[in-house]
């Protein structure tokens, strides 16, 4: 019988309503219950002044294998979602090939036990190949063990294609993760259009460009009763439309990646290709209502939108850099910086919004609660940590974020996954 | 010839820079003194004619990703005029294509000793990029829909030529704004020196948000022509445009072109400019493009005049 023992650490479990300092005992790979007195040979965790949390679970990450590997790879990826305080990471079917097969969902959860760092969930493709037109083989690929469906950063512009998938998953409950774009309207474009954008000769990419898509798929999963899952929301006309579909009624989810609360297009002044992402950043009106949002509830979860891609791809002009940014460790301390520190978000929110929503966004039974009986994933979080963000203290295999030589605040010290420590952080080594 | 050339030993205190990228950051103070330095060089030059050699042993090389014919001559026969070296590297296509990044590329260019690099690009901030991964000047000589500095200083020294001043003055750019960086750098030199600065075209090209930064912002130019002094005539980017912004071309013409019928409603000191090449029939038409308020070829002389005083500023302020 394993066992370990955190003790005198802030259990935050908003699954639960639980917030207070406690020990926190871990038995054969799942919580055991709290309050319990050590034995003599335990091993112990003091976690003084540490925040334990369920682990955090991202619904946005790109790992780039099979395919891309220059970008990142299912290993590297994990490594760099612990070190983000991830226990679970859903991975998005953006590789080369398309995650749209039995053969390739089996393949990434092969390569994800093989690197045995976290937890991976599969989001495979809607559509074959990724190309928008037909229906991949959803039921196939439940069976292999996707727990979800997008086409990734491909928004799913076909309407009838939409609308079918929300249908064809009410037989397996699973949600349809998009990405909410016009391509038409978007086509070309390098950053968000608006004033910086007018000033700087960018073609930019109109916030009706996600509005307009937001409205159809809200309409669509409201009509077929299917599940919709909206990533990476960045405009004050979704939020609103969101915040109006939920209160219909509307079986939808949403996300919010810290780049969309962190950053303003004004970052795009310096040409820095490392600001060019799809959703661009947005002006400071759109970062205000996505934190509303977050406030309020409108949207669900907080993902990290993880984008690596490699130095030399970004180092081209910026028509020819690729959209992305590396996210996976930035989530943490840029929630704090921009959410907690302000006053928007308590821990006990934010911990909802990076590990309890998300939990039930994927209905992953056991995770996303700290409740006696779940797995025992769990986060360890130094709110007080201070590091610098450099390339090579990244997991990543990429370092294509603004935040490099930033000073942080706040960090993961420990993550366990399956009840073994996974993960401490340099200074708790 | 001596004396002379010693006058030129050092450039002007109020000049720090080594490289030039935008008007957008320039002080009021450092847009006039580019201005009178190139006054200096069209008068020490007998007007751009005769060479001053104030940039022997200097090697300018010439980037240009982009097609262009004035920009690039009149920037080579500037450095050319004031006894520097010129390389010229001129690539039409992306270098993307050739497999090698354009940050490789100006690093090989650069291993060859230059002094200063003179960049055109089809996307904005390319210079800037650059200026961060090279060690030599660098002179934006347009990017993209961004900005092209030296064009925005050539119009200016032209209508300071003309009119004695730009403070007061009110400025029209006429045409295709949102892709063009002509209009973009003339709106932050103009604004900075006191000039009233309008953009004026179709409103698919010029977005309201420009009101936003103080510039008046208009469609139809035969409302705003009466008040104008100076009408700086854009040409139309089909190449930088994913769709048709206007229905025909034909359309844009019987709208915005400058026309001998329109000259009847402008003041009649009135400068007609155009940065070229010019559609002809579609900015303007032959008659008032050759005619006596048009200062086009003034401005082609300005610009060596003013190419000179930019290399000569960003290479004397190099350490």
């Amino acid at each position: 019988m394993s066992r370990l023992l955190l003790v005198n650490g802030r259990v935050i479990d908003p699954a639960q309503g639980l917030d207070r300092v406690t020990s926190l005992l871990i038995e054969d790979g799942r919580i055991a219950g709290y309050d319990a007195a050590p034995g003599p040979h335990d091993p112990l965790l003091d976690v003084a002044g540490r925040i334990v949390a369920p682990g955090l679970i991202d619904l946005h990450a790109e790992l780039c294998e099979p395919g891309r590997e220059e970008d990142e790879t299912i290993e590297s990826g994990t490594r760099a979602g612990l070190a983000g305080g991830f226990t679970s990471l859903a991975c998005l079917p953006n590789t080369e090939p398309p995650i749209d097969t039995q053969g390739t969902v089996e393949f990434v959860r092969h390569q994800a036990a093989r690197a045995d760092n976290c937890h991976v969930f599969v989001l495979a493709c809607v559509s074959k190949n990724r190309e928008g037109k037909e229906l991949a083989e959803l039921g196939t690929l439940v069976q292999a063990g996707a727990v979800g469906f997008s086409d990734a950063d491909r928004s799913i512009a076909n309407s009838d294609l939409m609308r079918r998938a929300l249908q064809y998953c009410l037989m397996f409950d699973r949600p349809i993760f998009n990405h909410p774009e016009v391509p038409a309207l978007s086509q070309g474009g390098i950053m968000h259009e608006g004033l910086v954008s007018t000033v700087l000769g960018l073609s930019g990419m109109p916030a009706e460009a996600e509005d307009v898509m937001t409205a159809r798929d809200l309409r669509l999963a409201e009509a077929t009763g299917g599940r919709l899952h909206l990533m990476n929301i960045s405009s004050a006309g979704s939020v609103e439309l969101i915040r109006r579909a939920k209160a219909r009624g509307v079986a939808v989810t949403a996300e919010v990646c810290p780049a969309h609360f962190a950053f303003t297009d004004e970052a795009l002044r310096a040409f820095d290709a490392n600001c060019k992402i799809n959703p661009p950043l947005r002006s400071a009106d759109h970062v205000r209502q996505c934190i509303e949002g977050l406030v309020d509830g409108t949207l669900d979860v907080i993902a990290s939108g993880h984008a690596p891609r490699a130095r030399e791809k970004k180092m081209r002009e910026l028509d020819q850099a690729p959209y992305g940014m590396t996210s996976l460790e930035t989530v943490l301390p840029l929630v704090i910086r921009y959410l907690i520190q302000p006053g928007h978000l308590d821990w006990s929110a934010a911990v909802a919004r990076l590990s309890t929503n998300p939990a039930r966004v994927l209905g992953l039974a056991g995770k996303g609660s700290l409740a006696p009986g779940c797995d025992a994933d769990v986060t360890v979080i130094d709110p007080e940590a201070r590091w610098v963000v450099a390339p090579e203290s990244l997991g990543s295999k990429n370092s294509n974020t603004p935040c490099l030589g930033w000073e942080m605040q706040g960090r993961a010290s420990h993550v366990i996954v399956g009840g073994v420590l996974k993960y401490r952080s340099a200074a708790d080594r | 010839m001596s004396t002379q050339v010693a006058e030129w030993a050092v450039v002007p205190p109020g000049w720090k820079r080594r490289h030039l990228l935008d008007l957008e950051s320039l002080s009021a103070d450092e847009l006039v003194l580019i201005l009178d330095t190139a006054e200096r060089f069209k008068q020490a030059t007998d007007g751009c004619r005769r060479r001053l050699p104030v940039l022997v042993g200097k090697t300018c090389a010439n980037l240009f990703f982009e097609d262009s014919t004035r920009t690039r001559t009149s920037f080579s026969l500037a450095a050319r005029r004031l006894g520097g070296e010129t390389v010229e590297f001129a690539s039409a296509g992306s270098s993307l294509a050739k497999g090698e990044t354009f940050v490789d590329t100006a690093r090989n260019i650069e291993a060859m000793n230059v002094d200063v690099m003179v960049v055109r690009h089809r996307t904005p901030g390319t210079p800037h990029l650059l200026a961060q991964n090279v060690a030599s000047s660098v002179i934006n000589a347009g990017d993209g829909a961004h900005e092209h500095p030296t064009q925005a200083l050539l119009d200016m020294l032209t209508i300071r030529q003309h009119r004695g001043r730009i403070a007061g003055l009110t400025v029209a750019l006429v045409g295709d704004i949102a892709y063009s960086r002509t209009a973009r750098s003339n709106i932050w030199g103009l604004q900075k020196l006191g000039a009233h600065v309008i953009v004026c075209g179709p409103s698919t090209l010029v977005s309201r948000r420009w009101s936003e930064l103080g510039i008046e912002v208009a469609y139809h130019l035969d409302d705003i022509l009466p008040r104008c002094d100076v009408l700086n005539l854009l040409r139309i980017q089909f190449e930088r445009q994913y769709t048709r912004p206007f229905p025909s071309v034909r359309e844009y013409a019987l709208l915005y072109a400058m026309t001998g019928a329109r000259m009847a409603r402008a003041k009649d000191d009135i400068l007609i400019m155009a940065p070229g090449p010019i559609n002809r029939g579609v900015e303007v038409t032959p008659d008032v493009a050759d005619g006596p308020h048009s200062v086009i070829l003034d401005q082609v002389t300005n610009g060596l005049a003013v190419r000179m005083a930019v290399l000569w500023l960003v290479t004397g302020a190099a350490a």
